[in-house]
């Protein structure tokens, strides 16, 4: 984006101002998400930048709602630390369980999304599909429809379907959120098979693979950055939703995102903002992760990024 | 291998989930209030009996409990609900009776039926505590100018700054009558008719722009301490603790301050319906609604216990006696809720109410 | 391959059968198996998604409060208010009633304090008529002590019972299935004679609030619009290596929490937050005027921007980027101006972009909930705030339903449209 050389004063200086323009948007897009990091160390419980930590006194800043994210809701926080407060960090703090909850909620809604995401996705992308378009409609759906119409709608069918009865824990809230990441999986495995070569398939199939062989050796590794992309918007769309959460999830299933929503109406203390942190944190590392993934991609297609 | 791995961490998983036999599910307001709870009652009560005590929290535990009977889908065993709220969803059928003969008498020998204050023992609640509505401002902000009354809340010129109000018609219409300069004793009666209704929220319409709506209790001391708010609308007990715990500049006016009655209710279908009428009869008995005083200034309902009441449990030198609202100085110009009347107006003004904060 | 010769008109393959049909035969296996590979996968969806929506539609046209109690325990389900079904039944719309009208009412009555329905039973009357609620729960307490003639012992009781309104609403409710819920989820009400008006100016507001999230949305989607096409178009023109590394910008709110994105706003926003903390620091400000930018329309419109800027961005990044800038210089080599090559070459170009990303930061907008709930206050609520609020806490479910598929439908038209004019299949997510 370079100032052409013949361009005037006016152009000129339209030029600048544009590039200040989007400094500032950039500007307005990232820094909600950093300010909270400082904050998060703040040693007073309150929510602004104190005296103290404007001066960078080290006095200032402190770990303690960190700590507080491992003891908050343990029997006996104030023990030493041995192995049984740890056991009962372990098995009490409100924060561990969420976690917990949420990485298995994830696991599984993320597995079975992306599982039948590329499967429907495969067959999707077949040019001899028959009602396409409204079959993609209907798969899309769960992205479209307002989040709350969806937590209610489910929230009665689970009901009089009793399934809290089943004795599978999570149940419904792992089939929820596989409901929800399914579109994201079907958007990515479709744009990545749109510049799949059918021709490999049809040389893998001259050369006497069956179809099944076929998929695993030649479609797969290719689609795979896809998939995986496909499956880690999945991943965080159950890592981050709410509101499902709070209608169809159970007493004992409370995820991360629900535990903040509690934390945000009861005690805005700054460990909301910690936990805010560390999500930032593995945000960044996801993000690397997808990065790191489409230069393989572009790389195994023999494409060079610019 | 990959399938294999899947499959053991599925079956490690669900073996971690063993159902626990012998637990109950206590659902209350949360913040300050639940954590007195969880040390006076639930404790105790798993030191005692063993049964596990699971804590779960809702801005009103009125609302789920009623949506989950209805849906079929029960999963709280015990609530603590307002007065109001239990006896209409007792006369709806929605909650267990209990069996007011199970609770224990106090310690010197009265019966329980004797015990406990009027209006605590009901068809299918028992009643834990006495807590009130009232009004706290940031003393930082007002320094010697500082509000006294019910209608200096009202007053934005005289006490300028915004103001914390509870999102709901309970309790705001009747202190907007009794800013107006309505006695309290004919609130009620007012508020039976169209014109006093009609006062209420033309009341609370003069200051409408400077109202900031809370819902969960935890939030007015939240908002008084960010400096959102300079005089809110308040819970005794949360406010209470936000001074005495945490050191908050804030004062309290005690002057058209509205109490109740908190009350244990069983839902119908309620998955450990034995634990919950134990976990009752146990927190209801006179030492545990004495002890849960000490945490909280919430009024026992129960006289031996109310005979009780001690020192805060981290300070001796605060009296939690004079903190209660039912203390002699704080009732000069009390009013008692209706149970009645929000039992069957609820709904109705809680429509307006909603009709009003949208327009 | 086909031998043909004059006399042979059809094409046929190596084993004899007609070209046509064998072709026809192999595409029919092709779509089939297809088809098959989509099967789980919708059936999936249709089972776990489609089918509650349409469960959960369903209430909004069906009610039983004032026809059916269902036991809360064991499930079963007994007609109420038969006789006074009966009644209705046998006399016309607008028939004062009569002795044999309040008997039919006492009798039902007693039965509803029997099973203990009263009260949701007057909740059904009182979502027509308001303050109808207490009338049933009253008279089922004291329904015992009535004598005949119940005519007036009713009016001794509350001469409410005399309320005309208050007739026609029941032999409203006496009737399972209704439109009254959309009629309400509208603003509108039945009057004494049944036919349709308008709800008291004090108590109108859904359509209220429905055109709010109309225009907050639609404001919304401008500014992001506004704030997107300058990012996206620098992102688009940048070399690749570059702009990758802005993309990590855009990217990164867009994988962060949603719940820690609101917060954030919620710190900087505050009376006492950074941005008023900074204005009064640096003297834009003096200390008691502070910006009031939380729990209010500014707060929704402030943090809702932020949060759905990056899906105005993608579209309008991936719509930019295969643009040849080869037309903007051929246009400046013919001597327009930068604008008007901006305006006449490059903009038109992007149009497909700004439409798509339109219409997805408006539909996502217009079903928002978590946002106006936490930042919003009172005037920055939004529809789905209220749907959430007849869930939950006056649980009204019929009513949530209603507005749930007022909801629905506009945003199932708009998607509809968007279909039409971008295919969902071109959505492309950067």
């Amino acid at each position: 984006m370079a100032l052409p050389k013949h361009a005037d004063r006016l152009e000129r200086v339209w030029h600048y101002t544009y590039l200040v323009i989007c400094a500032l948007i950039f500007l307005f897009l990232i820094a909600p998400i950093l300010v909270v990091m400082p904050l998060s160390f703040n040693s007073e419980p309150y929510f602004t930048f104190t005296e103290k930590m404007l001066k960078f006194d080290p006095t200032g800043y402190s770990a303690r709602w960190y700590d507080l994210l491992l003891t908050f809701g343990m029997q006996a926080p104030d023990v030493p630390r041995d192995s049984s407060w740890w056991s009962d960090t372990w098995n009490n703090a409100h924060w561990i369980q969420a976690t917990k909850n949420s990485i298995i909620v994830g696991f599984f809604s993320t597995i079975l999304a992306t599982g039948l995401g590329t499967v429907a996705a495969l067959g999707l992308s077949r040019p001899e599909m028959p009602g396409r378009r409204a079959i993609m409609a209907i798969l899309i759906s769960p992205m479209i429809v307002p989040i709350i119409i969806t937590a209610t709608g489910l929230f009665f069918f689970y009901s009089s379907v009793g399934i809290q009865n089943w004795g599978i824990p999570y149940l419904g809230v792992v089939l929820a959120h596989a409901t929800l990441g399914i579109p994201f999986v079907i958007i990515t495995v479709t744009a990545t098979l749109v510049g799949f070569d059918h021709s490999l398939t049809r040389a893998a199939a001259s050369l006497g693979a069956n179809p099944a062989r076929t998929f695993f050796k030649v479609q797969m590794p290719l689609i795979l950055p896809g998939v995986i992309s496909g499956g880690l918007f999945a991943f965080v769309t159950s890592f981050d939703e709410v509101v499902v959460v709070l209608f169809v999830g159970g007493l004992d299933e409370q995820t991360i995102p629900r535990q903040m929503w509690n934390g945000i109406r009861e005690q805005i203390s700054p460990a909301i903002l910690s936990v805010a942190t560390i999500l930032v944190v593995i945000s960044i590392l996801l993000l690397a992760t997808v990065e790191l993934l489409r230069r393989r991609s572009e790389r195994l297609r023999g494409i060079s990024p610019g | 291998m990959k399938l294999r791995t899947a499959l053991m961490a599925t079956v490690f998983t669900s073996a971690a989930f063993a159902a626990n036999a012998q637990e109950v599910t206590v659902m209350s307001w949360g913040g300050a209030y639940t954590k007195s709870q969880v040390e006076a009652y639930h404790k105790p009560f798993t030191a005692e009996t063993g049964i596990k005590v699971n804590s779960v929290d809702a801005d009103n535990p009125a609302a789920p409990l009623k949506a989950q009977v209805e849906a079929g889908n029960v999963s709280i065993d015990v609530a603590d609900v307002e007065f109001s709220d239990a006896i209409r969803l007792c006369d709806e059928g929605l909650l267990e009776e209990i069996d007011a003969s199970m609770l224990t008498a106090a310690p010197d020998g009265t019966s329980a039926a004797d015990d406990f204050i009027d209006g605590a023992i009901n068809d299918c609640s028992v009643g834990n505590i006495v807590w009130t509505t009232l009004i706290a401002y940031d003393t930082n902000v007002y320094g010697d100018n500082a509000p006294s009354t019910m209608a200096d809340f009202f007053d934005t010129e005289t006490y300028p700054g915004k103001r914390g109000m509870r999102k709901s018609p309970k309790a705001m219409l009747e202190m907007a009558l009794m800013g107006d300069g309505v006695p309290a004793a004919e609130v009620y009666d007012l508020l039976e008719t169209e014109e006093g209704i009609e006062q209420a929220f033309a009341k609370l319409d003069s200051i409408k722009d400077d109202i900031v709506w809370w819902e969960a209790g935890a939030q007015p001391p939240q908002l008084l301490a960010d400096g959102e708010v300079t005089m809110t609308i308040v819970w005794n007990g949360r406010i209470f603790n936000a001074i005495a715990s945490e050191g908050q500049p804030f004062a309290l006016i005690w002057d058209g301050q509205i109490y109740d009655l908190d009350l244990f209710v069983v839902p119908k279908g309620a998955p450990n319906k034995d634990e919950a009428m134990e976990f009752i009869k146990f927190a209801t008995s006179t030492g545990p609604l004495a002890e849960q005083a000490s945490w909280i200034p919430y009024g026992p309902a129960r006289v031996s216990s109310i005979a009780r009441v001690g020192t805060f449990h981290n300070d001796d030198s605060i009296d939690m006696g004079e903190h209660m609202p039912t203390a002699p100085a704080n009732l000069t110009n009390a009013l008692q809720n209706d149970f009645e009347f929000w039992a069957d107006m609820d709904s109705e003004l809680s429509e307006r109410f909603n009709a009003w904060l949208a327009n | 391959m086909s031998e043909t010769s004059a006399s042979d008109e059809i094409l046929t393959t190596a084993d004899g059968r007609p070209l046509k049909e064998a072709l026809a035969r192999a595409q029919f296996f092709a779509k089939r198996r297809a088809f098959f590979l989509v099967l789980p996968l919708l059936a999936f969806i249709l089972l776990t998604f489609v089918m509650p929506i349409g469960q959960m539609l369903h209430r909004s046209v069906k009610n039983e409060g004032f026809t059916v109690h269902t036991d809360v325990t064991t499930g079963a389900r007994t007609p109420i208010m038969t006789e006074l079904s009966a009644w209705f039944d046998q006399n016309p719309s607008g028939t004062v009633p009569d002795e044999a009208a309040y008997t039919a009412l006492v009798n039902d009555i007693g039965a509803l304090d029997g099973l203990r329905s009263a009260g949701s039973a007057g909740t059904r009357i009182n979502y027509l008529r308001a303050g109808s609620r207490s009338l049933f729960t009253k008279a089922a307490r004291k329904w015992e002590k009535l004598e005949a003639p119940y005519q007036e012992a009713f009016y001794d009781l509350d001469d409410e019972w005399a309320d005309p309104t208050l007739w026609a609403a029941m032999r409203q409710a006496s009737n399972s299935y209704t439109f009254d819920f959309y009629l309400a989820a509208m603003d509108y009400t039945r009057d004494a004679e049944g036919s349709v008006t308008q709800v008291d100016e004090n108590r109108q507001v859904y359509v209220k609030l429905f055109v709010r999230t109309l225009f907050l949305s639609l404001l919304i989607t401008f500014m992001t619009f506004v704030l997107a096409y300058p990012i996206a178009h620098l992102l688009a023109t940048l070399p690749l290596r570059h702009s990758n590394l802005l993309m990590i910008l855009v990217l990164l709110p867009f994988w962060t929490s949603l719940l820690v994105r609101t917060t954030s706003w919620m710190v900087l926003l505050q009376s006492q937050g950074v941005v008023n903390d900074t204005m009064v620091g640096i003297g834009l400000l003096a200390d008691e005027s502070r910006l009031q930018m939380m729990y209010n329309q500014t707060g929704t419109v402030i943090a809702m921007t932020h949060i759905l800027l990056p899906f105005m961005v993608l579209p309008l990044y991936s719509v930019m980027r295969p643009i040849n800038p080869s037309y903007v210089r051929a246009a400046r080599s013919l001597g327009a101006t930068s604008w008007t090559a901006f305006r006449r070459i490059y903009f038109p170009q992007t149009v497909p972009g700004i439409g798509a990303g339109a219409l997805l930061v408006f539909i996502l907008a217009v079903g928002y909930y978590i946002t106006p709930a936490l930042v919003g206050g009172a005037d920055g609520q939004l529809i789905s705030n209220l749907i959430a609020f007849h869930m939950q806490k006056s649980l009204n479910w019929s009513l949530a339903a209603a507005l749930a598929s007022l909801l629905l439908g506009g945003i199932l038209l708009l998607y509809w449209l968007y279909d039409r004019l971008v295919g969902i299949d071109n959505l492309k997510l950067g």
